[in-house]
């Protein structure tokens, strides 16, 4: 068997998943980045997007993550995520309909909400492009 | 000498106060089992989340770092997040953490600092509202009905936050319940804003070996809010594993209060109805011996 690192996937109400695998990849702020057994120690604020888990060189899992985090060492690779949602279950519609909701918002709110809404609204944004730009 | 009916009746409510607590008794016991459950399974992320700021914080002591972890260098104003129950029959649950802020607002305010609350739970509100009430910026109810989402509490931590950079306070703390056992929860300031950097279990890996990416600034202008709410997560949790505990104790002493009583009020029913029993019978034995 193949050298495997320890894969832990964590969100505030729970440990999601937490096994041995070969590689996963990871959206990092700055670009993707692969994670292997023996990877540099590193720190890394992650974007919007989908993580791929390879087990036996083959994607076994795919999850996309909202606010995450992501520490990195040789024995393992963990993720902090606010938001994990399986691939399959993406509703950008959903999403959407989000938007239109805070938008509508920030036009009977004041200032100071309004900006908070504002802020809202370009994370949210982000967070759809990366969803509908998720090849399945 | 006491009517035999009223007896009657008093059993009889007594009897139904004792159902009554008893199956709060169990609901709180159900509820506990579940709350105790997802205070541990938050557990792994706040663990987590305290090992990279322990070692981000200890990289940028030297620099100063941003505000939410270095302060605003000043200590005027404390914001103190009281966190209670919604509902009442918990035993002395709402008013000991209400005691304890009462204190600390007390020692504050002597100390010549400028006090604010935020009231999470409506029990705290109630009880402070008649003191302090001009403090109060603001309560919140209903959070702990049913199951406590992230994202509610996510919002709390950005308004603090975002009052923070407003400069409305300068020092956030929150007093909440730690749960210890059923029968034990321990008051908790626990200050968050500033964030108090967690002790470093220098385990394996020495501190500072990390890369970062983007960088170490960036990474912890991302990361303190999310403590924020995350520390504020898991204190909600701990407290309402606590709520459920303290009520199902004070629950279950009020079922046995209630048996006790129900023994007693029967004993006293049983001595009266005997009492005039033999008063009849000495009415008809006496105008049978007159005859």
């Amino acid at each position: 068997m193949a050298e495997t690192t320890l894969f832990e996937l964590v969100s505030p109400e729970r440990l999601i998943i937490s096994k041995d695998v070969s590689m996963v990849v990871v959206p990092g702020t700055e670009g993707l980045f692969g994670v292997l057994p023996r990877h540099t120690s590193m720190l890394s604020a992650l974007a919007p997007g989908v993580i791929d888990i390879y087990e036996e060189d083959v994607i076994t899992e795919r999850v996309f993550v909202i606010n995450g985090f992501a520490e990195v060492t040789g024995e393992r690779c963990t993720v902090l995520a606010e938001d994990v949602i399986p691939v399959d279950k993406l509703n950008p519609e959903e999403l959407e309909e989000t938007i239109v909701k805070i938008r509508a918002e920030v036009d009977n709110a004041d200032q100071a909400d309004a900006d908070r809404l504002n802020k809202l609204i370009v994370q949210k944004e982000a967070v759809l492009q990366a969803m509908r730009s998720v090849k399945l | 000498m006491p009517n035999l009916k009223d007896l009657k009746v008093r059993i009889n409510s007594v009897k139904s106060t004792q159902k009554i607590t008893s199956a709060m008794k169990m609901v709180a016991a159900a509820k506990l089992r579940r709350a105790q459950e997802y205070a541990e399974e938050a557990r792994p992320y706040s663990a987590r989340m305290d090992r990279m700021i322990a070692a981000l914080a200890g990289k940028m002591s030297d620099v100063g770092g941003p505000k939410l972890l270095a302060g605003t260098g000043r200590d005027d104003c404390y914001l103190l997040v009281v966190m209670t129950a919604d509902r009442g029959l918990c035993g002395g649950f709402n008013s000991t953490i209400v005691r304890a802020s009462r204190k600390r607002i007390r020692q504050l305010q002597e100390n010549g600092k400028q006090v604010k609350l935020l009231c999470v739970g409506r029990k705290g509100n109630d009880q402070l509202q008649r003191e302090w009430g001009s403090l109060i910026t603001d309560s919140l109810e209903g959070i702990t009905r049913g199951k406590i989402e992230f994202s509610t509490v996510a919002d709390i931590g950005s308004r603090l936050i975002s009052m923070f950079e407003a400069g409305e306070f300068d020092i956030c703390s929150i007093i909440f319940n730690r749960f210890q056992s059923a029968m034990t929860q321990i008051v908790t300031e626990q200050q968050i804003i500033p964030a108090s950097i967690p002790e470093t279990q220098n385990e394996e890996e020495t501190l500072g070996m990390y890369e970062y990416e983007p960088d170490e600034t960036a990474i912890l202008a991302e990361l303190l809010p999310r403590n924020v709410s995350t520390q504020l997560f898991s204190a909600l949790l701990e407290n309402t594993a606590s709520e459920h505990g303290a009520r199902m104790t004070a629950m279950d002493s009020a079922t046995r209060n209630a048996g006790e009583m129900i023994d007693k009020l029967t004993l006293t029913y049983n001595r009266t109805r005997q009492a005039f029993i033999t008063k009849e019978l000495i009415e008809i034995i006496s105008g049978a011996e007159a005859l």
